[in-house]
């Protein structure tokens, strides 16, 4: 490892450290460890959504899905990107006026009831946890690629930086983490596609035309096909894209960080144009990977491609270029790591143990406390999984997260909200159809069953042909609380009302004014 | 925050006010038409360049129209979000107007 890679780590590992003692001297309560104190502004909030979400799947996941499938790999960007739609149109502003620290939260603010709430707790941590180990398993293979360290090693160090940033800084040094991590990313995405748009002389036009006799695709490498050729998987995946995001607890925890929906709406359109710009430069990072670094050498340092937007700065940039943006990549893994941790803990500590362990009845010390343990637990138990799961391939996690988020948790968001006659059963069958079937369907699908040995975790053949199940498992998750639902006689008018009037006007956030 | 003690918030009669009902019909019919409307366009794309091969043939130059579509996407994110918040800004006025018409009908 070179002298200026050891700079650019030390000074992210440095930097964040000191956010991380700046903002322990500021984290005394429950509301300051898991929201910040409620006090970040749209665009802090924005950022910090950016980093939260720009995962290393979308950053040297998708350079490489574009440098060696060509437009397959852009439909993760379109799909991630026009998400954050539903977020705004849907979910953002009712979540934010009726939700305190979890999506939990949000939804016993109407159904009061301990099997709600931990339904919706067992959701949380199946997802945090899934996503989790998709990130430490990649974080592990790419930092030992990187800094030439063992894999144990390099798990160990993203787990240990996680686990403090969390555990002495809460919501607000995750959330500078996350912050400083997109802006580092949009700088280090910038100045390689500024580089890759030089060498077609600032023209998207050649650029396009010189794609097309560069790789061994040839014309196809424009058109999609390359990669996904069964049409009803393609549409599978890019559903669980779009509906997964507004489920995702470590997004959704984000709302409760701003004081007011006016500011949720803000920072979403922030994240969208930071997010959006990102996906947008993909492209560039795609094409200029296939057309500057290679397939081949791409392949033989990665075979899913997660090395290809590294090769592309070291083949444009040099040395100095090539260890930013691994110092970058590093970065964006400890941000998303770290928001992970907190919204699994969330979920360990207020729900289970807090509300409904404790019933409620603790005090800010020991709320405090728990959040602490339960980031720990959280930690510890993703670091031990992702330390068994090294040789597995389990990048299909990431998007099987997504699916699980689209089933199990925005059925019941959406009828939370805008669903008179939801109820107490109906939301438990909602979040448990959506869950169950997701993971069942996963459980047949290829990514686990294959009859090539090595291919997926088991020898055989799978059961269904979706890879990505979200377009029978998120009918499901409507069905199932529809049919919930119906089969209780429990109904609430007056509550709903209340639900109605506090997620439409905001009234019991803003304060009444006498 | 929430240490103070908040007044008790009648929502019942919030919720019966006409001008509540009336917001909040015109609200979710926004939200949920629009809603419609780029669901339908975003998964157009899938099952466009699925079944047909329509999107495959050159737009500009040797830019297919299928990224020209997702280009056409990214452009509506944007400006759905925008349009979005316009509107938004008007419903909190009209919700402020609410919970005043709320809180002058409770001090008499």
């Amino acid at each position: 490892m070179s002298f200026t890679a050891i700079f650019f780590f030390v000074a992210i590992v440095g930097l964040t450290l000191v956010i991380t003692w700046w903002a322990s001297k500021r984290t005394s309560s429950a509301s300051d460890f898991y929201t910040a104190g409620g006090g970040l502004t749209g665009w802090q909030n924005g950022m910090a959504i950016a980093g939260d979400y720009l995962s290393a799947a979308s950053f040297l996941g998708i350079a490489g899905s574009i440098a060696l499938f060509g437009f397959d790999g852009f439909f993760f960007s379109i799909g991630y990107l026009v998400a954050y739609l539903v977020v705004l149109y849907i979910v953002a502003e009712p979540l934010r006026n009726l939700g305190r620290f979890t999506l939990a939260d949000m939804i016993t603010a109407r159904f009061d009831k301990a099997k709600v709430r931990g339904t919706a707790a067992l959701s949380t941590i199946t997802i945090v946890l899934f996503y989790m180990i998709a990130q430490l398993v990649g974080a592990g293979a790419l930092i030992q690629l990187l800094l030439g360290i063992e894999y144990w090693m390099a798990v160990l160090l993203v787990g240990v930086m996680m686990t403090i940033y969390v555990l002495f800084g809460g919501m607000t040094a995750t959330s500078w983490v996350q912050i400083i991590k997109a802006a580092l990313l949009m700088l280090g995405t910038v100045i390689i596609s500024f580089l890759v748009l030089a060498k077609f002389d600032f023209s998207i036009a050649q650029m396009f035309t010189q794609m097309t006799t560069v790789t061994e695709h040839g014309e196809a490498y424009l058109n999609p096909g390359l990669r996904y050729t069964n049409g009803i998987d393609t549409i599978s995946m890019l559903m669980a894209l779009v509906l997964g995001t507004a489920g995702l607890p470590h997004i959704l925890m984000r709302f409760f960080t701003v004081k007011d929906a006016q500011t949720a709406r803000s920072s979403v359109i922030w994240a969208t144009w930071i997010v959006g710009i990102f996906y947008v430069l993909t492209i560039f990072l795609g094409f200029g990977a296939a057309a500057f670094v290679g397939s081949e050498k791409i392949i033989a340092a990665n075979p899913a491609g997660n090395m290809a937007a590294p090769l592309l700065a070291q083949a444009l940039g040099g040395d100095i270029l090539f260890s930013f943006v691994c110092a970058v990549a590093f970065a964006t893994i400890l941000a998303v790591v770290a928001g992970l941790v907190l919204s699994g803990a969330s979920a360990l500590s207020h729900d289970i143990y807090g509300q409904i362990i404790k019933k409620g009845k603790v005090t800010e010390q020991e709320a405090v406390k728990a959040a602490r343990i339960g980031s720990i637990i959280i930690s510890v138990v993703s670091i031990l999984l992702a330390l068994g799961a090294q040789t597995l391939n389990v990048a299909f996690l990431v998007s099987l997260a997504f699916c699980i988020a689209a089933s199990a948790n925005l059925p019941v968001i959406i009828y939370t909200i805008y669903w008179k006659r939801f109820n107490t059963s109906g939301a438990v069958t909602a979040m448990l159809t959506g869950l169950i079937s997701a993971l069942i369907l996963v459980a047949v699908s290829p990514n686990v069953w294959n009859p090539v040995e090595g291919k997926a975790i088991f020898v055989g053949e799978p059961l269904i042909m979706l890879t990505n199940p979200a377009l029978i498992s998120v009918p499901l998750g409507f069905l199932g609380g529809f049919i919930g639902t119906l089969i209780s006689k429990e109904r609430n008018d007056l509550k709903y009302r209340e639900v109605e009037v506090k997620a439409q006007t905001g009234i019991s956030v803003q304060d009444i004014s006498h | 925050m929430g240490n103070k003690q908040k007044p008790i918030i009648d929502y019942e009669r919030i919720a019966s006010q006409q001008s509540f009902r009336q917001l909040a019909r015109k609200k979710n019919s926004f939200l949920w038409s629009i809603t419609a409307i780029f669901l339908v366009l975003y998964m157009l794309l899938p099952i466009l360049t699925s079944f047909t091969e329509i999107l495959h043939q050159k737009a500009i130059g040797d830019i297919t129209w299928v990224w020209l579509y997702s280009a056409g996407l990214f452009v509506m994110t944007w400006g759905l979000a925008h349009f979005y918040v316009a509107r938004a800004n008007k419903y909190d006025a009209e919700a402020k107007s609410i919970i005043a018409e709320y809180e002058g009908g409770r001090s008499k």
